[in-house]
C-alpha cells in the first residue's frame, strides 16, 4: 500500500507487520500524553517533585537526551568539517537520532516548567548571567539547525522528491550543509557546556559546585566532552537495534569501528580529567565547605554510585572500545557502548538528583524521591516518540545510504540494484 | 551590586536571638497571614505547602536530664551574594542595590526552579498546587500582596510592602529617611518573645548595628560565601556548632578562639 513511498533499492516489512509495531509505541507516546495534559491541567502536583527535588527525572532525561543527541553534532562535525567521509555512511541516522533527542527534551521542558504559557520569557526577559539562558537559545537555535539537516533527507523521500521545489530545495540545503555543521558544532559546544555549567555554578551546593576557567567552571568542558564521547556510542547503538530489529546489514562493520574507537578515546580522556576533577574537587571545594568526601554518599545514593559512574561503567567500556581486538567483537563493542552511556547518564543523574538530595544545612533531613506514573509516562513517552519517528524515517527515507548495497534485493535469485517491485514513475 | 549596595548604604537584616525563641510558631502564623500565603489542603506536607519562615527543631542529642531543644526560624537569608539570583533565566528575582533585598517577580517567573536548586537554604517554595483559601479567609487578604499563582517560586521579601509603605508615609511627611521603627517585617512584629530584631546593620542608631557585632552572633551556611543578612544568636556552642559545616577540629579552635 506505502511501496510508492519507499526508498528504491531498498526492501521493508509489510504494513501488516509495520503498524502494530507502530501501534505499540504509540501507546507509550498516548501515556505521556496524557500524563503532559494532567501537568498542564493540574499543575506539576502531578508528581513527586517537591521543594527539595526541584528537578527530578525530566531533567535527568533531558540532561542524558541532549548528551546522547551529541552524536549528530560531532558526526556532521567529523563528516564536513574534518572531512571523515566514511561516515557518511551514518550522517543521516545520526541527524534523525539528534533531531529526536532535541526534540523530546525540549518538549519535556516544556512540561517541567510551572507556568509552559511563559516559555517565551526566556528569550524576552533573558538573564545573560544564568546559564540556563545559555542552554535556552543554544538548543532552540540548535533545533532549528537540526530541523534544516533534517529536511533534505525527508524531501528525499521518493514522492516528495518528485516535487519539483522540494528536490531544488533539499539539494541547495545539502550542499550548504558544512555550514549548518559548523553552526550546530558552535551552538552545541556552548549548550552542552552550559548543561554542565548549570551545575558548576551552584556555588552554594558544594556537591555540585567547580571552580574552573574564567566564567565556565570545569563542568562546562567535562559536560562538552562527555557527551562527544557518548554520542557516537549511542548512535551506534541506535543503528545497531535498528539492525537487529529490520534482520538487515545497515553500515557497513568499518562504521561501527571508527564510532566506537571516536567514542572510546574520547571517552578516556573524559575520564582521566573526570577523575583528576573529582581528586581537586575532593581536596579543595569539599573541605572547603567544611564536609568531608563521604558526606555526599549517603543512603540510596551512596559511594557506589561514583564507583558505578566512574569505574564500571567509565574506565571498563573505555578499554573495550579503544582497544580494537574488544572492540571487533560485536557482543563487547554494543556491550561497550551502552556502558559508556550508561556512565554518562549515570553521571548527569548524580549532578540532578544528588545535588538536591544532600542536605547543604547540618541539621537538614536526607530526602529520597521516585517519580509518579505521570513522569514516568511522559520520559517514557519520549522514547516512544522518537521510536516512531525513527521507525518512519528508516522506512520512508533512504536513511542509510549503504542499505542497497550491502541487502541486494532479490527477484526470482537475481540482485538488482532497484527493487523491480516498484515503478518509480 | 556591592558598589551600589555601598553607595547606597541601606541594607536590611534580622537578628534572631535563639536564646529566646520559644518556638511558638506565632511569626510563622503573622508571615502567612501578612503575605497572604495559602493554606494546602494538606498543611503536614512539609515538603510542599508554602512558608516562607520555617521552624526547625534542633536537639543537642543527649539523653535526659542534659536534652536541649533549640528552634530556628529560617525565613530568607536575603544573602548579600545570593546564589539563586544570578541563575533566574529570565530575570525574575533580583538583589535591590538600595535595600539589599532579594525579590521574585512572580508575574514573570517560569517555574523553572533553578532558584530553588541554588538555594542552600530551602528558603524557596513552588507553588505546586493553585493558591486556595478557606471560605471567609479571602475576605482578609491583604490588598498590598498579590496572591501568587500555580507554578510560580516565591519566598519571603522581609514584607518588601511594608518598606514601601513606610517610605510613602516618610515621603508624605517631608523625610528621606526612615526611623527604625517604621519599617519592621511581620514576623518581627509579632514575636511575643522579642527574639527577632530588624533594621539597618549600617546605621549605627539601629539596634541590629550592635547586635550584630556580639559574641555569640552566627550565620547560617557562612563559609558558602553567600553572605547571608540573618544573624542568629545563641550562647550554646552547640547551636552555633550546627549551623554550618566543620570539619573535625575545626569549630573547637573557633570556640576556643571565643572562649
Amino acid at each position: 500500500m506505502d511501496l510508492a513511498l519507499i526508498p528504491n533499492g531498498v526492501q521493508r516489512c509489510s504494513l501488516k507487520r509495520f503498524l502494530p509495531w507502530m501501534l505499540l509505541w504509540s501507546l507509550v507516546v498516548a501515556w505521556g500524553l496524557v500524563s503532559a495534559f494532567l501537568c498542564f491541567y493540574k499543575g506539576l502536583n502531578q508528581t513527586n517533585m517537591n521543594h527539595y527535588f526541584a528537578f527530578g527525572l525530566w531533567i535527568t532525561f533531558d540532561l542524558s537526551l541532549i548528551a546522547l543527541g551529541a552524536g549528530a553534532f560531532f558526526t556532521g562535525f567529523l563528516t564536513h568539517i574534518i572531512g571523515k567521509e566514511d561516515l557518511k555512511a551514518i550522517i543521516n541516522a545520526a541527524v534523525v537520532i539528534g533531531f529526536i533527542c532535541y526534540s523530546a527534551a525540549i518538549a519535556m521542558l516544556g512540561v517541567d516548567i510551572g507556568q509552559p504559557l511563559r516559555g517565551w520569557f526566556i528569550f524576552w526577559h533573558a538573564n545573560v548571567h544564568s546559564m540556563l539562558t545559555e542552554v535556552s537559545f543554544c538548543i532552540t537555535a540548535y533545533l532549528g539547525v537540526l530541523t534544516i539537516e533534517y529536511l533534505p533527507l525527508i524531501f528525499s523521500n521518493r514522492k516528495l522528491n518528485e516535487i519539483r521545489e522540494f528536490s531544488i530545495f533539499g539539494d541547495n540545503l545539502h550542499r550548504t550543509m558544512a555550514v549548518f555543521a559548523a553552526a550546530g558544532t558552535f551552538l552545541s559546544f556552548f549548550h552542552q557546556g552550559s548543561l554542565g555549567g548549570l551545575f558548576g555554578v551552584l556555588f552554594a551546593r558544594p556537591f555540585a559546585f567547580r571552580e574552573g576557567f574564567l566564567i565556565w567552571p570545569w563542568t562546562f568542558f567535562l559536560f562538552i566532552l562527555s557527551s562527544i564521547a557518548a554520542g557516537p556510542s549511542f548512535t551506534l547503538l541506535c543503528v545497531w537495534v535498528a539492525k537487529k530489529v529490520t534482520g538487515k546489514e545497515l553500515v557497513k562493520r568499518g562504521v561501527f569501528n571508527m564510532l566506537a574507537k571516536i567514542s572510546g578515546w574520547l571517552l578516556t580522556a573524559y575520564i582521566i580529567l573526570k577523575i583528576l576533577d573529582t581528586i581537586s574537587w575532593a581536596y579543595g571545594v569539599v573541605p572547603r565547605a567544611g564536609l568531608s568526601f563521604m558526606d555526599f554518599y549517603e543512603g540510596p545514593y551512596g559511594i557506589w554510585l561514583m564507583i558505578a559512574e566512574i569505574g564500571i561503567f567509565g574506565i571498563i567500556p573505555a578499554i573495550i572500545l579503544i582497544t580494537p581486538r574488544l572492540r571487533e567483537r560485536n557482543g563487547l563493542l554494543i556491550i561497550g557502548a551502552l556502558m559508556n552511556i550508561t556512565g554518562i547518564a549515570l553521571n548527569r543523574f548524580a549532578f540532578t538528583i544528588q545535588t538536591l538530595t544532600i542536605p547543604v544545612m547540618p541539621f537538614d533531613v536526607f530526602m529520597s524521591y521516585f517519580p509518579t506514573w505521570q513522569e514516568w509516562g511522559i520520559a517514557l513517552g519520549a522514547v516512544g516518540y522518537g521510536i516512531l519517528l525513527f521507525s518512519l524515517s528508516y522506512r520512508y527515507l533512504p536513511l542509510f545510504p549503504q542499505e542497497a548495497e550491502l541487502n541486494p534485493v532479490k527477484v526470482l535469485g537475481k540482485a538488482v540494484t532497484d527493487s523491480g517491485l516498484v515503478q518509480r514513475r | 551590586m556591592k558598589k551600589e549596595e555601598k553607595a547606597s548604604g541601606t541594607r536590611y537584616a534580622m537578628v534572631i536571638d535563639l536564646d529566646a525563641c520559644t518556638g511558638c510558631g506565632v511569626c510563622v502564623v503573622a508571615c502567612a497571614s501578612e503575605n497572604n500565603i495559602p493554606v494546602m489542603f494538606d498543611e503536614s506536607d512539609k515538603t510542599r505547602n508554602i512558608t516562607w519562615i520555617q521552624i526547625y527543631i534542633l536537639a543537642n542529642g543527649k539523653g535526659f536530664p542534659e536534652t536541649q531543644l533549640i528552634y530556628i526560624p529560617r525565613p530568607c537569608m536575603q544573602c548579600g551574594n545570593p546564589p539563586c539570583v544570578p541563575v533566574c533565566p529570565v530575570t525574575a528575582t533580583r538583589k535591590d542595590p538600595n535595600t539589599g533585598i532579594v525579590s521574585q517577580i512572580y508575574t514573570r517567573c517560569i517555574g523553572c526552579r533553578y532558584c530553588m536548586a541554588a538555594c542552600p537554604y530551602q528558603a524557596r517554595d513552588f507553588n505546586w498546587f493553585d493558591p486556595s483559601f478557606p471560605e471567609g479567609m479571602d475576605r482578609y487578604l491583604s490588598p498590598e500582596v498579590s496572591p501568587r499563582m500555580r507554578g510560580v517560586v516565591e519566598k519571603c521579601t522581609f514584607c518588601h510592602h511594608r518598606l514601601m509603605r513606610a517610605k510613602a508615609k516618610a515621603y508624605t511627611e517631608g523625610r528621606r529617611y526612615l526611623k527604625e521603627d517604621e519599617y519592621i517585617p511581620a514576623c518581627a512584629q509579632a514575636c511575643p518573645a522579642k527574639a527577632i530584631t530588624f533594621g539597618d546593620p549600617n546605621n549605627p542608631a539601629h539596634m541590629v548595628s550592635e547586635l550584630i557585632k556580639g559574641p555569640y552572633v552566627f550565620r547560617l551556611l557562612e563559609r558558602l560565601g553567600t553572605e547571608p543578612k540573618v544573624y542568629y544568636i545563641s550562647t550554646k556552642h552547640w547551636v552555633r556548632r550546627m549551623a554550618d559545616n566543620y570539619l573535625s577540629g575545626e569549630f573547637s579552635t573557633l570556640r576556643s578562639q571565643l572562649e
